[in-house]
Parts: C-alpha cells; structure tokens; sequence
C-alpha cells in the first residue's frame, strides 16, 4: 500500500510544480502580449523634466515610466536619453501639439529615432516611426517598439544592449514657412519585461553609458586626471533601481523544475518495476 | 511520509525564494558635482529702425524686445555671467559703410546686476542699419576666455544687408574657432529671406531657429535658452585626425570634437591593453546645406590594415548629425608565460579610421569641415558569452519532456537492473 500512495504524492507535487511553472511563465507572455498594459497614460506616473535637449551631449536624462514634457520650436531636433536594462522591451511615445492652423502653412511630417549608448540607430519593430500631420491636425502622435534589449551580443551584432538610450524628435518635412513656430511636445519611455525566452548568456563589463569609463576613473580616485583632461560627462542615464545584476532568469525555474521532474520521473520508473504491491509469494499479514 | 511533504515544502519554499531574492541589484553609485566655470550668455538684440513696427500684439516690435528682456533678466539663473550687444543701435545715416559696422556692447558679459542692464535696455531707441555678422563677430569676442558653455542669443528683425560679409559664414568659422560656441536666433515677423539666414546661422552652430509672433513667446524662449545655457554639460577636448593611421593623435578615454571636411576620412589611434574594451561612437553634424543621402562609416583596424570591427550609418532627409559607434572587446592573454610579473602585457594601437560620404551642391563651402564629436571610452573586462543561453541553463516544454523522459527511462532501466540482479542472486 505504501508505493501507491508515494507515487500520488509525487504525481501531486509534480503536478503542483508544473503548473506553478506555467503560471509564472504564462503570465510573462500575457504581460509581454499586452503592451498597453503598463502604458496606459494616467496610473501613477510621475512627472518627468520639462525641457528636452538638443543635442547627444546635451540630451535631457528621463526615466522610464515618466513623461517628460518640452517647448520647442519647429524644426528643433530634440533629445532625451533614458536607461534601458537586459530583458526589456522599451517603447518611446511621443505626442507632438502643434501650432494652430491658421498659422501653419501645410503638412509636416515628423519622426522619432531612437539610439543606442553607441549612438548605434536602433531599429523599431512596428510602430508609427514617422507619421504625417495634416495641415488642420491638431497632434500627431508617434511610436517606436525596440527590439528585446540583450544583455550580451557580438561586438559586430547592431542588437540592442543594456545602458543608455537616446530618443531624438524632430520634423524631417514641412513647408518653409512652418520653421521656428512654437510646438509642445510629450514623451514617454515604457517596457515590457520579456521574459526568460530572451535571457542570453554574458554580460556585458559595464552598461553602454558613454562616459562611463571617466567616471568610474572619477570614482576611483583616480588623480591623474589633470587641467586640460576632459571632464565627467554626467551619468544621469542609469535606471533608479540601478542595473540588474544579470543573475536571474527563469531559466533557472525550468532546469531545477525539470531536474525535479526528472528525479519524480526516476522514481515512478523505478517504482512501476517494483510491482504494485508487495510480491503475490510473500502471504498477507506477514 | 511527513519528511517527504516537509522535504517537498521545502523545495518549494527554496524556489520561491531564489526567484524572489534575485531581482534585487546593486545600489546606484552617486556622482559627484565638479566645480564648473560659469556659463556665458550674450543676447545680441537688432535695434535697427524697422524695430520701429508696431505689430507684436498690437505694440512695436522694440517694446515687445524691451518686455521680454526686462522679463529674461528677472529670471536669469544666478551662475550665468550675461551680455548684452546691440546692432544698429547709434548710426541714423545712410552711409552703408558707417551704419553697418555700427554694433557695440551694451552691457559687458559679467556677473548681472539687473537694475543696471534693465536701465541699459530701456535707453534704446531703433535706430540704424542691421550689421548681423559683425555684431556676431563683436559677441563671440566679448565671450572669450574661460572653458565654459557660451550661447550667443540673436534678436532680430530684418536680414543682413551689408555684404560681403555673410553672417552665415561668419557663424560657421565662429563655430569652427572650437569654442563651443552656439548661437540661437529668434526672428520677429520673418520673411522668406531672414528665415533662411537666420536658420542657417543656428545650423552652422548647432542653435535653434524660432520663429516669434507674440511677445510672451518671445521672452518664454530666450528664458529657456538662457536656462539651456545654464545646464552642465561636458566640454570636449579639440583633437585633430590625420589622414594616415601611424601620423594619427593617440586619444584616450574621453569626449573630443573634430572638423571633417566632406568626402575626407579621418584617423585616430587608441591604445587598448588586453581586457579592455574599446567603445567609440561619432556624430558628424551637418551643419550646412547637404544633399538628401548621407552616411558615415567609423572603423576599427589594426595598424597592419586589418579591420576589426565597424560601425556605419546611413540616412536620408533632414537631419541635424549621423552617428554611429563600435565596441571592441580585445581578450586576455591567454598564455600566463608572457605577462610575467614585471612584464605589463603590451598594448594594442588600434586605428579608428572616420569617413563620411556626404555631399553638398557646389555652391556651398565645404571648409571648414564639418562638425565631428568622438567619445572614446575604455572599460576595463571584456564580455563573453560562454552559451547561447544564460549560464547555459535551459527552458521550455521540450527540456521538461525531455528530462521527464530520461528520468523515466533511468528509473526504469535501474529498476530492472535491480530486479534481476534480485532475481539471479535468488536462484543461486
């Protein structure tokens, strides 16, 4: 009686644990499935900066989840720099007001890129990277869905790797006339975890931060750094909870959960060979 | 049977924890502020006659200037040292050559005292001529000296009249002087003609154009470009490529402009010891009319000609800069037998070889090149990936029927096994 019995508590437990795995890894695809789950625009976001750079060097550091805000002039080139970690799928949103119509002269066409810490354009999957504006429209609205960032690739991949992003926001056509009037724009940087499917082997040695080499340098203490060296480029691109140490991935779920199986399943292989009982020559009672 | 389900319990306990334990991640490092020089701002306001014209929200154009100064100066943030220049200011004549080199400085680029450059401002009748390149030319010099940011604001309201001196070639050796100098414009009720001058002074700096209709905008943008001014950023450091790998500057770690002139290549050197990674990204501004399709292409190669590694970007349309990077990750030694203790391992030179294929109508200057922005940076341990995978760990449906199914097989195999060993050392 005892072998029956053990075997229902494995199957159990195997059972318990399989769906333990499918829940956790179910609920990152619907997650991931879903991006407008964690995009929707009012939930707790806070307030981000309420001026945008205008160049590489000059870009404003916002982070994801926040929105930031900027008044700018048409014809502006407008950038903002964010942190984006391994395992993420970053989406940029931008909403551009226009100017009033009546003071427009035509259509204009503007366009989100997105770079690397490389300064490496990055790719959109699918979204409105460039969206035409009638001449009577009142906002155009923009977005670009990157590809999953890696923690690692080769040195000759274009993948997208953890560290800094730059947006850049600008018109790339309108009519002449339309230079230099007055627009608002929006900004916001969501991401959707992808889960352990996307969880690579390596790492990289540090976050593809330009200036990151100076300012551990800085850190160090390092006193060689004399008059004419050039200085610290502000790190403002980090995420508030720092960058992942790259350790976890589920991974980790479905080789021990798999190692368990396994083990149940020896068991229960080992068992079906003992017999269901005890052997029919040994008499009852004994 | 109790030890079983604690032992099982236990499991699942452990699990939950290491999924929940391992998220959490190294606590950010705090950077530290440096003393910087103070940023410089020079506002150039056109007291021309034209200014003279009363439609800025129903006021002349001069008072909407002088409101929206008085409201700048109010606002300027304390580590700003400002100026202010006028152009057309004092020369009512009609002798060209007089009235166009009629500019001066109103009030001396310094620590603001408000009253004193409010009671400056409020003294200006328009007057003159509209002498925009010298007046540039005038302010880059009252903005000289010192290593901090200098943003030059120019007001006006009509286009350079005065020849040969183009203010937009003026703008572009300004900026080629390597003092990080950018000039922004605003032009009050534009035509044709001055937005297309205007655009191209703040294009070959790398400023903002604005377009100004009412008077509120007026003093919202020359406040922020002041604030803008304000923020800190990174000086680069000038450096100059050659045109061969083994005349090129060594560079080490750090941000560095440069002028590349349209189809030239550039080159630079960068030592790398074994273990570090090299990360080099460039930007090339277009700072001047360009054709529509453009590219630019960074490469890294070894001082015998071998290319390792290169980045390269192309485009098409408006743009203000094409950029592109590389990393590269030299490896260890390998062989312990060659770094001996007093022997440091040898550094490799690695050549970065910068070229750009853009191309410009003939008619527009290609000297000074254009603008060029090299971040270098070395990082020390090099990445690798030993797997695909992380730690080589795997995942899915398959893995899981494929080790339920070896388990399965072994516990099999190893029952039988034991049976008949049972078996035979029964029969004996």
């Amino acid at each position: 009686m005892r072998t029956p019995r053990r075997n229902r508590l494995g199957r159990a437990c195997a059972g318990a644990l399989l769906a333990g795995v499918t829940l956790l890894t179910s609920a990152g695809a619907a997650v991931a499935d879903d991006p407008s789950a964690s995009a929707s625009p009012a939930d707790g976001e806070t307030a981000g900066p309420t001026e945008a750079g205008t160049t590489f060097r000059t870009a404003t550091a916002i982070q994801q989840e926040q929105t930031a805000t900027a008044d700018a002039s048409t014809g502006d080139y407008l950038y903002w720099v964010f942190p984006a970690d391994s395992g993420q799928r970053p989406t940029v949103r931008a909403k551009v007001s226009l100017p009033e119509s009546a003071t427009r002269h035509g259509a204009s066409t503007w366009q989100v890129d997105v770079y690397d810490g490389l300064r490496r354009r990055q790719a959109c999957m699918y979204g409105h990277q460039t969206r035409k504006a009638a001449p009577d429209a009142g906002t155009v609205e923009l977005s670009c869905v990157l590809r999953t960032v890696r923690a690692w690739a080769e040195p000759w991949a274009f993948d997208p790797l953890p560290g800094s992003y730059y947006v850049r926001l600008t018109v790339t056509g309108l009519a002449e006339e339309d230079l230099g009037l007055p627009v608002h724009v929006e900004t916001e940087v969501t991401s959707t975890a992808q889960g352990g499917a996307h969880d690579v082997g390596g790492a990289l040695a540090e976050p593809l931060v330009p200036g990151v080499s100076l300012a551990s340098a800085q850190q160090d203490g390092d006193s060689e750094q004399d008059g004419d060296s050039p200085q610290a480029a502000p790190l403002g691109s980090e995420p508030e909870d720092g960058w992942s140490s790259g350790w976890w991935t589920d991974r980790w779920l479905w080789t021990v959960g798999g190692g368990v199986l396994a083990a149940l399943a020896a068991v229960f292989g080992y068992g079906l060979t003992r017999g269901t009982g005890r052997p029919s020559r040994v008499p009852p009672g004994v | 049977m109790i030890t079983r389900k604690r032992l099982t319990a236990g499991v699942c306990v452990l699990l939950a924890t290491l999924a929940a334990g391992f998220g959490t991640a190294v606590p950010a490092a705090a950077d530290e502020p440096s003393t910087t020089p103070s940023p410089k701002v020079e506002l150039v306001l056109d007291v021309s006659g034209s200014m003279r014209a009363r439609d800025i929200d129903g006021q002349s154009r001069i008072s909407a200037a002088k409101q929206a100064f008085n409201d700048v100066l109010d606002a300027v943030p304390e580590e700003v040292e400002l100026g202010i220049r006028t152009l057309g200011a004092d020369y009512p004549g009609d002798d060209r050559k007089v009235g166009c080199k009629d500019t001066k400085l109103l009030y001396p680029v310094g620590p603001l005292d408000r009253t004193e450059a409010k009671t400056a401002v409020a003294t200006l009748t328009p007057t003159g001529w509209t002498p925009i390149g010298p007046a540039l030319l005038g302010a880059a010099d009252d903005l000289q000296g010192g290593d901090a940011t200098r943003r030059i604001v120019l007001i006006t309201d009509g286009e350079d009249t005065c020849g040969p001196l183009d203010p937009c070639e003026v703008a572009r050796d300004i900026a080629a002087r390597g003092i990080h100098l950018v000039i922004d414009t605003l032009g009050l009720v534009p035509n044709a003609k001055i937005r297309q001058q205007l655009t191209c002074i703040a294009e070959a700096t790398g400023g903002t154009y604005t377009a100004v209709q009412h008077t509120d905008e007026l003093s919202g943008r020359v406040k922020q470009l002041v604030d803008r001014a304000a923020e800190p950023v990174v000086t680069p450091v000038a450096t100059e490529g050659a045109g061969s790998c083994s005349a090129a500057p060594q560079l080490k770690a750090g941000l560095y402009t440069d002028r590349q002139e349209i189809g030239k290549h550039r080159w630079y050197r960068v030592d790398v010891l074994p273990g570090q990674e090299l990360r080099a990204s460039v930007s090339v501004a277009a700072d001047r009319a360009v054709n529509d399709d453009y590219g630019v292409l960074l490469r890294a190669v070894t001082t015998h000609g071998r290319e390792i590694v290169r980045g390269a970007e192309s485009g098409t349309g408006r743009t203000d800069a094409v950029s592109t990077g590389l990393r590269y990750p030299k490896p260890e030694q390998e062989d312990a037998d060659v770094s001996d203790e007093d022997l440091k391992p040898a550094a490799e030179a690695v050549c970065l070889q910068l070229s750009n294929s853009f191309s410009a109508p003939p008619s527009v200057k290609t000297t000074p090149g254009m603008p060029v922005e090299l971040t270098i940076d070395l990082v020390e341990g090099p990445d690798d990936a030993s797997d695909v995978a992380a730690f080589g760990l795997g995942r899915g449906w398959w893995l899981l029927g494929v080790m339920v199914l070896t388990g399965l097989i072994a516990g099999l195999l190893f029952g039988w096994i034991s049976r008949w060993r049972v078996a035979v050392w029964r029969t004996n």
